[in-house]
């Protein structure tokens, strides 16, 4: 059913941290690598190895410049789907291919039924979907699910693929319902925040701003050089220390 | 967003099939209709090919054409599901008034009661359709209220140019009285157009670059780099974005040859009268489905997603 469950109390989702990622691309590659043979196996590409290579990636990584002057700073900003709790991509589904968890919040497509209509990824305003043209159906973020409950591997890795390769560790995974969760805690602490709020999609996932840097010094004139032989100078060193 | 051919032909075909059948319905409910069978039958099966026309198009948008029929089971939420099933339904209403038609006349009890109840479906269709597209919150020329009432608006003007373009063939009363209806609705359309298109060059963005990345606290926000150096699905469907100057020129061609020659060549043909209404309401016909196409081509053309926020443009 496209129509959205009554949610229970766990929201699993991301919370990023703009303030350390790197802009690396690790992120995207690993999501890409694990997912290409994952639950929406494959990713198909196009031209992979030509002059315009194109294909279905489920997180792609932005930079921007924010700020003027000696003030503004470089973000690197990973995007991918918000899992939101209002998630329009949901309900305009005419098949109920596109669904919501109400466990964990987890918003997929079963590609057994999508017919490829596309009207989802227009509803989402984040452009969390990619439409695989090979297979005719929509692909998107599935939070890995196939590695977070995966009994198969070690606990510590039953992480989305995404934080589990960030060098960086500016990706965390949790469960943004319990108030008293790690990643939770972070996004208290940090004032984690909502992209583009005004929508009403109501994201699960969250964003930490760049931290706040202590204001570059002014100008500061040179202290004027001293003159007289090397033995003054020396001892003008010396006292000026 | 991309005008693709298949998606800009539903709207524009089935809108003047369904227009064409509500006019069909209400006008022969008023006896104003030619009362030949072989009129209302194939007046109706003319009306309900454009519909499927325009529906069977919509299918080559799709990824999955084979799995079409599941895309009536989420009528609960989904515009995209009400309109799949209320155009299904419209069959049935449709074809009884054509045979209602065929065996006892346009005015007989079930004939009246079929040709209405298949003009509220196909307009129920035209109205589920306007709302697939006015319940798209990222994209602001879409998700307005005036969204709806112009689709079927140029629904029921293309409608009724076609309706008159074939009823001038049995008796020219009729078709003067379709030829009328559609003058009208074409001068409204062309006020309805103009304060869409006011509005959505004055509407302010939906969202800014700043609150998409969620760093105005910072200050201004500019793309430094992109993730991907080829383009993507994302920008081929929802980064199409038509410049100014054509749109300029484009909206007055769909005004032209939507409602403005159409309005000349319908006044022209009730003034004058067979036989050369017999000539001039079929152009008229044809060029106002042109003009809506382009109309609907700019409708796509020039409206913005959120999502090329991220890629630096402006919505």
């Amino acid at each position: 059913m496209t129509a959205i469950p009554k949610q229970g109390q766990k929201k699993l989702g991301l919370v990023i941290d703009l303030d350390t990622c790197v802009g690396c691309h690790a992120c995207a590659v690993n999501c890409k690598e694990w997912n290409t043979s994952g639950h929406f196996a494959p990713l198909t590409d196009f031209d992979a190895y030509q002059e315009h290579p194109q294909g279905v990636w489920l997180n792609r990584v932005h930079s921007y410049e924010a700020g003027t002057g000696p003030d503004s700073r470089t973000v690197h900003f990973p995007r991918s789907c918000l899992h939101c709790e209002q998630p329009a991509c949901v309900t305009v589904c005419p098949t109920g291919a596109s669904y919501k968890r109400a466990e964990d919040g987890i918003v997929l497509v079963n590609t057994e039924i999508c017919i490829g209509c596309k009207l989802c990824a227009w509803a989402c305003p984040y452009g969390a979907r990619e439409f695989d043209e090979d297979q005719g159906v929509m692909k998107k973020c599935t939070l890995c699910i196939d590695r977070i409950y995966n009994e198969n591997i070690p606990e510590a890795e039953r992480v989305p693929a995404c934080v589990s390769t960030c060098p960086a560790s500016a990706r965390h995974f949790g469960d943004l319902g319990d108030p008293d969760s790690a990643v939770s805690q972070l996004v208290a602490e940090r004032g984690g925040f909502d992209l583009m709020p005004e929508l009403g999609y109501k994201p699960v996932n969250k964003y930490l701003p760049p931290r706040r840097r202590p204001k570059a010094p002014e100008h500061v004139e040179a202290a004027p050089e001293p003159t007289g032989n090397g033995v003054l100078r020396w001892i003008d060193r010396v006292l000026s220390r | 967003m991309n005008p693709a051919f298949s998606v800009v032909l539903l709207t524009t075909a089935s809108g003047a099939g369904y227009g064409m059948l509500f006019w069909l319905g209400v006008l022969s409910a008023a006896g104003v209709m030619p009362v030949d069978r072989w009129f209302g039958i194939p007046a109706v099966l003319i009306a309900l090919a454009l519909a499927t026309i325009g529906l069977l198009a919509s299918t080559l948008h799709l990824g999955r054409p084979e799995r079409a029929w599941r895309a009536i089971s989420q009528w609960r939420t989904s515009w995209l599901a009400r309109e799949g099933m209320v155009s299904l339904f419209t069959y049935l209403p449709s074809l009884g008034f054509a045979a209602a038609w065929g065996i006892a006349g346009p005015q007989s009890i079930a004939a009246i009661v079929l040709g209405l109840l298949a003009a509220l479906c196909g307009m129920l269709t035209v109205f589920c359709q306007a709302m697939i597209y006015a319940s798209l919150k990222p994209v602001r020329q879409w998700h307005s209220r005036i969204v709806p009432p112009n689709l079927l608006l140029l629904s029921l003007a293309s409608g009724a140019a076609c309706l008159a373009a074939m009823a001038t063939f049995w008796l020219l009363r009729p078709g003067r009285i379709a030829a009328g209806i559609s003058l009208v609705l074409c001068l409204c359309a062309i006020a309805a157009k103009l304060s869409y298109w006011r509005s959505i060059d004055r509407a302010p963005p939906v969202a800014t670059i700043e609150s998409a990345t969620g760093l105005g606290t910072i200050g201004p926000v500019r793309e430094l780099e992109a993730p991907h150096t080829e383009e993507n699905y994302l920008l081929r469907d929802m980064g199409f974005h038509v410049g100014r100057k054509h749109g300029d020129r484009l909206r007055g061609i769909a005004l032209g040859l939507g409602f403005i020659i159409p309005a000349i060549l319908l006044i022209i043909g009730m003034i004058v009268g067979n036989p050369v209404a017999m000539v001039l309401f079929p152009i008229a016909a044809a060029t106002a489905l042109l003009g809506v196409y382009v109309e609907r081509w700019l409708f796509f053309a020039q409206a913005t997603h959120t999502v090329t926020l991220y890629y630096g443009r402006t919505t």
